[in-house]
């Protein structure tokens, strides 16, 4: 198993995840087995060969700095669990 | 009136059936919404069947058409799979993360679509967020393949191809990360489309990779993909990755002839993992394409060996991050009772979130962190740009490169599932048109052991002329895509 237990909890936790324990066994196998897969690559002749960061090696096309349209809050906000006077609810975070 | 055998035509027919007054769109739309109603139990191809919004769709389009309107698309019907957001109608990506989720806006090849006049019948079941080659980590159940109902008919895009195939509906959309358009095409009998990346606009489609996302069609003819790609492509202000490059007309650049045409076939494509009768199939397409005046040339792509493991720290990377808007909060899934908001976060997610996508998320994560991130990521993007180069060299001495699309004819359901690595090798012949951004389309070529094979065509940056010519000049040559699963025709 190339990846611990601790290290899947480290992960999931980095990630916002939540495993329950039935299911945590099988993602330790799971993700050592990807792990493994892609360690082919520490074989790749890749010398100081540039990273690609964009399939067509391009950089980001800019727009002029002005308003453009927007969707209406409320229409975006009916899709949110818990919202109060145009905010979003969360459990309390300052005590 | 001549309205037989609707559901066996092209887009094309059926846009010549329409203006010749044959039969009109409401007629059209009731019969397929007809045939979905009896097949979707068998298939679980839809998630959401819009059938209201389609016929009074078609009404429209009816009516446009007696008021002297035209336009590319009138009346004609189309399925999207359901990552593409639709204002009013749930968009849910196969997940219970967006079980509930309705879009207030349209995805810009929804909009675009809907003003050439297309008919929406309904959002096409998918791997959960496009994570997966078989369609069964959808949280709605896996799609089955109409070929053989015990059998997935590949993935992410397996809802829309097996509407298209069962003769559901004459075309969809689908979108292709690592073959998720290509691969379910091959397995499904149908033509898959995917464009050079930029080349449609991703605005409204939900992002699972963002540097490989593109969005594409699934035919049963590579006209009918012309047809829809002209409406498709083109600049978007609303994705700053959409290309600015002129839209040719795709349709006119199909009757050139393959005479001269160099036709590049990759050695390693023909290994000791492919499928024999799979293997035979190309080469009698491959032998009919030189037929025509076409000149065969072996070419080497020396990297492609590393496109799978490449994908696999590239595509889950960009992944984590996408996914992290996922949050509980703003839309989605939302953990009951959180005692706070780090557990807020964390159950929303575990629960919402399907086996694939947590795993996704998790490499993602596990190659960017510290540490990490030069030995994977890093790493990974500098191989990216070796099989990119190994493409640019191969298309200085060939137009278009041609292979098998996928290793094997369609798989069983749960043959695969046991290993993630298995499952991602499904995708080892289509990988590398992602990771290099190229045009590729999937055409059907034959059978084995009575599943459909399918033959892939790569070209250049923005020659989808090229792809969709020698596709639908290979469809001149033969009827395989004529062909119908039984139980469908």
């Amino acid at each position: 198993m190339s990846l611990t237990a601790k290290q899947v909890q480290h992960i999931a936790l980095l990630a916002r995840l939540q495993l329950e324990e039935s299911e945590f066994d099988d993602v330790v196998d799971k993700l050592s087995r990807i792990v493994d897969f892609v360690d082919r690559l520490q074989a790749a002749p890749v010398g100081d060969v540039l990273p690609m960061a964009h399939p067509l090696n391009q950089s980001q096309r800019l727009r002029a700095d002005v308003v453009t349209g927007h969707i209406d809050r409320d229409a975006i906000q009916a899709n949110a669990p818990a919202t109060r006077d145009g905010f979003y609810l969360v459990p309390k975070v300052i005590d | 009136m001549d309205a037989a055998g609707l559901h066996v035509r092209t887009l094309t027919e059926l846009a010549r059936g329409l203006a010749a007054g044959d039969f009109s769109a409401v007629e059209l739309t009731e019969t397929l919404l007809e045939r979905i109603a009896q097949a979707n139990e068998r298939l679980n191809a839809f998630v959401t069947v819009t059938a209201d919004e389609a016929l009074a769709a078609a009404a429209a389009a009816d009516a446009a058409r007696a008021a002297g309107r035209s336009a590319p698309l009138q009346g004609l019907p189309i399925v999207h799979k359901d990552l593409f957001c639709t204002a009013g109608v749930r968009t849910t990506c196969g997940s219970r993360m967006l079980e509930n989720f309705v879009s207030p806006y349209d995805a810009t090849v929804v909009a675009r679509m809907k003003a050439a006049g297309a008919v929406m019948l309904g959002k096409t079941n998918m791997d959960e967020f496009a994570m997966g080659s078989s369609s069964e980590t959808s949280y709605f159940g896996p799609v089955r393949n109409p070929w053989d109902l015990s059998r997935s008919p590949g993935g992410s895009s397996g809802g829309t191809v097996a509407a298209v195939a069962a003769r559901l509906a004459p075309a969809g959309t689908g979108t292709d990360t690592g073959g998720s358009i290509r691969q379910p095409a091959a397995l499904s009998g149908t033509v898959g489309l995917k464009p050079t990346y930029g080349r449609v606009s991703r605005y409204g489609m939900v992002a699972f990779a963002s540097s490989l996302d593109q969005a594409g069609t699934v035919t049963r003819s590579a006209e009918d993909a012309a047809l829809l790609l002209g409406v498709m492509a083109g600049l978007d202000d609303k994705d700053s990755t959409s290309v600015d490059h002129p839209v040719p007309d795709y349709l006119e650049a199909l009757s050139a002839p393959l005479q001269g045409l160099r036709v590049g076939v990759v050695r390693q494509h023909f290994d000791e993992g492919l499928h024999p009768e799979c293997a035979a199939r190309v080469r009698e397409a491959l032998a009919a394409i030189e037929a025509q005046g076409a000149t065969l040339t072996e070419v080497d792509l020396p990297n492609i060996d590393l496109s799978v493991p490449t994908y696999y720290v590239v595509a889950p990377a960009e992944c984590s991050s996408n996914m992290s808007r996922f949050d509980g909060v703003r839309f989605g899934h939302r953990a009951q009772d959180p005692k706070d908001l780090l557990d807020l976060y964390c159950r929303s997610r575990g629960e919402g979130f399907g086996a694939e996508v947590k795993r996704r998320i998790m490499t993602g994560t596990y190659v960017l962190s510290a540490g990490y991130y030069e030995a994977y990521y890093l790493r990974a993007q500098k191989v990216r740009q070796l099989i990119t180069a190994d493409f640019r060299k191969a298309f200085e001495k060939v137009d278009v490169i041609a292979g098998p699309t996928a290793p094997t004819p369609a798989f069983a359901l749960g043959e695969k599932t046991g290993d993630p690595v298995t499952m991602y090798l499904n995708d080892i012949y289509t990988i590398g048109a992602n990771l290099a951004g190229l045009p590729g389309i999937s055409v059907p070529c034959g059978f084995a052991a009575g599943l459909p094979v399918g033959l892939q065509l790569v070209g250049p940056h923005f020659a989808e002329e090229r792809v969709l010519q020698v596709a639908h000049q290979y469809q001149q040559l033969t009827d395989w895509h004529r062909a119908a699963p039984e139980a469908f025709a």
